[in-house]
């Protein structure tokens, strides 16, 4: 028992926690981008000229339409063919920014269109532009209403984070790969892993229901 | 151009035989997933106290894990540690559908939920078990609701089946990343698994919005009580 | 109306209580039902009324207390409760038709997985379970086409096609437009002439009145006074019921 104790405490836990150190920043990274990115495609989709619009809905279509791990492949083993480089942690991160932006983007176009049309023309006849008015009155709430669908993407995001594995950024993931398949401790290994990402996983579920409750407004659902 | 062309024309019956795979992963899985996620359903809503809590706490688990995570402690450790000796494709099939359970049974408890209680009352006050009015009242209903939260399901398994290039499944992927490295040509042949891809998920989609349809009940409105 | 003093006793319950978090809701009611027999229950909203009908066919478990139907308890029949709710029929306040079923696949249900029937016979009975109500035009349609009035009458061949031996009705009227009560009242007035034990929840005096041989006032969980409708409604015994009937009938009129 004693040995076991220490296996994990000196062998198996330091290589994990580089690797936590890694899947965060990877996570801390994509999130925020990823989210900001989404803004702007469901703006483009909804309030965009036809080709702006036609170039979102496009985009849109392939990053929800393709698995996450291809577009990875695409980014980090494809685009060298044609003279563009990324590192394994660059091409993760854009990666991730690129895919969880087109899910974003949805839920927030959904909000966007979810809020009469009165609100539109009620700041327009206060005389702002249409940019003001999306800026000031209809992001505000669609944003509101967009946070269930977004937030449920970022948890998504966390886990996901471990594909930078396969594009050979050692995260948490690939450090347990790693540490497992030097000592042939798997199932160990990968219940540690496990409870590092469940860990992981709850605290980021509590900071976005905090987040939400602070963000409430009556009346907005 | 034509050279890339010609190479995706001669590797696309190998992709295709992946794709074969995966739409196997993904029938295998869902299936799985369904089977379990129904009885799941119902435990955590008719359930007593502590079925429903460990049924809780398996949901907890399973969508907790990467699915990446998942596919190395079953395939590698568990499986081994109990002696199984799966295949890759079979051990993937029963991760996923463990795991899509989890998934599948919050989309059946809150189509059960969604339809109020009024339908199980007023079937035990024709003298029906609680057994027959949750399989003959509730489930119909229920599984009717379930269907697009469950498209969206395929849809997200479809994708996550590719995951399984990790522990050497040969599907879609697998098989493009195979060609890809012996031709040293990657952007075409990823490209055209992206676009096998693109097809299944809003195929695959269509199919089920279909099978909505075809199942409707007239004037019924999803997701609200009429009264 | 048929005179139920000689009859036998259909329903009987006896000192029921029943709390919910902590609050009691009902305070010890009894009364018994002979065959044939109407009761009409009224009173104020959230006295009980509602959860003393569901406790009549133990949806709702009282906490003390017992039910007899036909002179058997039921009370604590838990594993077989589901044989006597057959004999009691249950029509809902928002009538919780089967979405899922047709008008016709409604009111067979009950006989083919309940009372085992074949579906030959079941549909013939449904058939004409529908008649009974005026619905035979529409048994094929499904509950989100009908009507409030016409779903009411869906779940009464429902409930009557199980041959119960009392039928419990929760206000059945007060979620339908006004045009569409007197279709169900007339429903239900053809059974109780017709011999039917039948026990109400309504705010429909006058159709009470001319429906009931008793009518019970009920307030805050107990009952404080009943009798026969002539009696109760022209000459009460308490101020309180006195001023609760013409409360409602400035609401709801005659």
């Amino acid at each position: 028992m004693n040995e076991l104790y220490s296996f994990i405490r000196d062998i198996v836990l330091p290589p994990l926690l580089e690797g936590t150190l890694v899947t965060l920043q990877l996570i801390v990274l994509s999130i925020p981008l990823g989210f900001i990115l989404g803004i702007l495609i469901a703006v483009g989709r909804v309030y965009g000229n036809k080709i702006i619009s036609l170039f979102c809905t496009i985009y849109v279509l392939f990053f929800r339409g393709t698995p996450l791990l291809v577009q990875l492949f695409i980014l980090y083993y494809g685009l060298p063919s044609v003279g563009i480089f990324f590192s394994p942690f660059v091409a993760a991160v854009l990666g991730f920014i690129l895919c969880s932006s087109a899910y974003h983007s949805e839920y927030i176009r959904g909000a966007i269109q979810s809020i009469k049309s009165g609100q539109m023309m009620a700041a327009e006849s206060l005389g702002m532009s249409r940019s003001q008015a999306i800026l000031y009155i209809i992001l505000p709430q669609a944003l509101r209403r967009a946070i269930p669908g977004c937030s449920n993407e970022i948890i998504y995001l966390v886990k996901y984070s471990s594909l930078a594995f396969m594009v050979t950024c050692v995260e948490l993931t690939g450090a347990g790969k790693i540490i497992a398949s030097r000592y042939f401790q798997y199932t160990l290994v990968f219940a540690v892993v496990g409870a590092i990402y469940l860990l992981m996983v709850s605290v980021i579920t509590k900071v976005i229901n905090t987040l939400e409750k602070k963000l409430e407004i009556p009346g907005i659902g | 151009m034509t050279e890339n062309l010609a190479l995706i024309f001669q590797s696309l019956p190998y992709l295709l035989e992946g794709a074969g795979v995966t739409l196997g992963l993904v029938g295998g899985s869902l299936g799985l997933g369904l089977i379990i996620g129904i009885p799941m359903a119902v435990g955590q809503v008719y359930g007593n106290k502590y079925l429903a809590s460990l049924i809780s706490l398996y949901v907890w688990f399973f969508r907790g894990l990467p699915e990446l995570v998942l596919l190395f402690l079953f395939y590698f450790g568990l499986f081994t540690l109990w002696g199984l000796n799966l295949t890759a494709f079979t051990a993937a099939i029963l991760v996923l559908g463990l795991r899509s359970a989890a998934y599948q049974s919050q989309i059946f408890r809150g189509s059960i939920q969604s339809l109020g209680e009024g339908q199980m009352l007023a079937a035990l006050s024709l003298g029906m078990k609680k057994s027959e009015a949750i399989l003959y009242i509730v489930l119909p209903q229920a599984l009717r609701v379930s269907i697009p939260g469950w498209s969206n399901e395929y849809a997200i398994i479809l994708k996550d089946s590719a995951i399984t290039y990790a522990i050497g499944v040969m599907e879609l992927l697998t098989r493009a990343n195979f060609i890809a490295t012996r031709t040293y040509k990657p952007m075409p042949i990823f490209l055209a698994c992206a676009v096998i891809f693109i097809f299944l998920t809003y195929g695959g989609v269509k199919a089920l919005n279909l099978l909505e349809k075809k199942v409707r009940i007239p004037g019924y409105a999803y997701g609200r009580r009429e009264i | 109306m048929p005179k139920d003093e000689a009859n036998e006793v259909v329903l009987k319950v006896e000192e029921i209580y029943k709390s919910y978090k902590g609050k009691e809701v009902l305070k010890g009611i009894s009364f018994e039902v002979r065959k044939g027999g109407v009761k009409v229950i009224i009173g104020p909203s959230g006295t009980g009324k509602s959860t003393l009908l569901r406790c009549l066919n133990l949806l709702t478990v009282p906490d003390k207390g017992q039910v007899y139907l036909e002179g058997e308890e039921i009370t604590h029949a838990k594993k077989n409760i589901h044989q006597f709710r057959q004999k009691i029929g249950m029509v809902f306040q928002d009538f919780n038709l089967f979405d899922h079923l047709t008008a016709l696949g409604n009111v067979e249900i009950g006989l083919t997985r309940v009372k085992r029937m074949n579906r030959e016979k079941a549909r013939e009975k449904a058939q004409e379970e529908l008649r009974r109500v005026g619905l035979e035009e529409q048994a094929s349609l499904y509950p989100a086409q009908l009507s409030g009035g016409q779903k009411q009458r869906v779940s009464i061949a429902r409930t009557l096609a199980m041959d119960p031996k009392v039928i419990l009705f929760d206000e059945p009227t007060s979620a339908l437009d006004p045009e569409l009560i007197g279709e169900v009242l007339e429903v239900i007035k053809n059974l109780a002439l017709q011999g039917m034990t039948m026990v109400l929840v309504t705010h429909e005096m006058g159709f009470a009145r001319s429906v009931a041989n008793e009518i019970i006032f009920m307030e805050e969980g107990k009952i404080l006074e009943s009798g026969p409708p002539a009696q109760l409604f022209s000459n009460p015994k308490y101020e309180r019921t006195r001023q609760f009937l013409h409360k409602i009938s400035e609401l709801y009129g005659e």
